[in-house]
C-alpha cells in the first residue's frame, strides 16, 4: 500500500505562546475531571450526615488537599475564560492571527485577576463571614 | 471514486454515522456550564463549607438542587466528551484505548448516579 499522507506533527510548527494556552486548556480540563470526582465525593459526604461530613472535613482541611482545591479553582477559572474564547472561535469570531493573540492575552489577564480574587475570598478568613 | 451513496453524502454523517454530534454536544454543554459554573463558584465561596448544617441547608434550598443536578449531569457529560478526545489522541494501542474509554464511561456514569443520589438524599430529607 502506498504511503498515506499524515497530518503535520506538532514539532514542525514554530512555537507561539497561543500554543501554551491550547495545551493548558487540555491539562486544566483533565484536572477538572479529577476535581469533579472530588466534588461528587463531597456531595456524598454531605448526604451521609454530620458525622461522615466531619470525617471528610478532616481530610479536606489537610494542606495537600487545600493546595489541590486552590489548583482546581485556578484550573476552573482558566478553563472557563479560555472556554469562552473557544466558543467565540466556534461562532466564527476572532480567528485572525492578531485577534487570536490579543484574545490569548485577555484570557491570561482575566484568569489571573479572577483566580486571585477567588483564592483571596476562599483562603482569607476575614472576608468570609 | 467515492464508495459512499448519494444519501450518505447528503446526510453528511461520515463513516461513523453520527456526524458532528460529539463536537456539537461538547459545545452545548460548555455553553450551559458557563452560567452554572459561575453561579456554583460564587455560591461555594460564600458558603461556610466546614458547617454541615449550612451546607445541606443551601443544597436543599429553593431551586438549588435543580441547578446542582443540572451541573452534575452537564459537567459529567462535558468531562466524558473531553476525556474521550484526550484518550483518542494519546492512547494508540487499540485494546488499551478501548479499555480506557470504557473505564472513563463507567466512571462518568457512576459520578452522575452518585451525584444525583446525594442531591436527592439531601433535598428530600426534609420532605420525607
Amino acid at each position: 500500500m502506498a504511503e498515506r499522507p499524515l497530518s503535520p506533527h506538532l514539532s514542525i510548527y514554530r512555537f507561539g505562546y497561543t500554543m501554551s494556552l491550547s495545551i493548558l486548556h487540555r491539562i486544566t480540563g483533565v484536572a477538572l475531571s479529577v476535581a469533579l470526582i472530588a466534588g461528587i465525593l463531597w456531595l456524598l459526604a454531605a448526604a451521609g450526615g454530620a458525622q461522615d461530613y466531619g470525617r471528610a472535613l478532616t481530610v479536606l482541611a489537610s494542606w495537600p488537599l487545600k493546595i489541590a482545591f486552590a489548583l482546581a479553582l485556578i484550573a476552573q477559572v482558566y478553563h472557563l475564560c479560555n472556554g469562552l474564547r473557544h466558543l467565540a472561535w466556534d461562532a466564527g469570531w476572532g480567528f485572525e492571527r492578531a485577534a487570536a493573540k490579543r484574545s490569548a492575552l485577555i484570557v491570561i489577564a482575566a484568569a489571573v485577576v479572577l483566580a486571585a480574587i477567588c483564592l483571596y475570598v476562599a483562603f482569607c478568613p476575614a472576608v468570609r463571614s | 471514486m467515492s464508495l459512499r451513496t448519494p444519501l450518505s453524502r447528503v446526510l453528511n454523517h461520515g463513516a461513523a454515522h453520527d456526524g458532528v454530534s460529539h463536537w456539537w454536544i461538547e459545545r452545548i454543554t460548555a455553553l450551559a456550564l458557563v452560567p452554572l459554573s459561575v453561579w456554583l463558584i460564587i455560591a461555594l465561596l460564600r458558603l461556610p463549607l466546614a458547617d454541615h448544617a449550612s451546607v445541606t441547608a443551601w443544597i436543599a434550598a429553593g431551586l438549588n438542587p435543580v441547578f446542582l443536578g443540572l451541573f452534575v449531569l452537564l459537567a459529567c457529560w462535558h468531562s466524558h466528551l473531553g476525556i474521550q478526545v484526550v484518550v483518542e489522541d494519546y492512547v494508540h494501542a487499540p485494546a488499551l484505548k478501548t479499555a480506557t474509554l470504557l473505564l472513563s464511561s463507567a466512571v462518568h456514569l457512576l459520578l452522575i448516579a452518585a451525584g444525583l443520589y446525594a442531591l436527592l438524599h439531601i433535598a428530600l430529607r426534609g420532605a420525607a
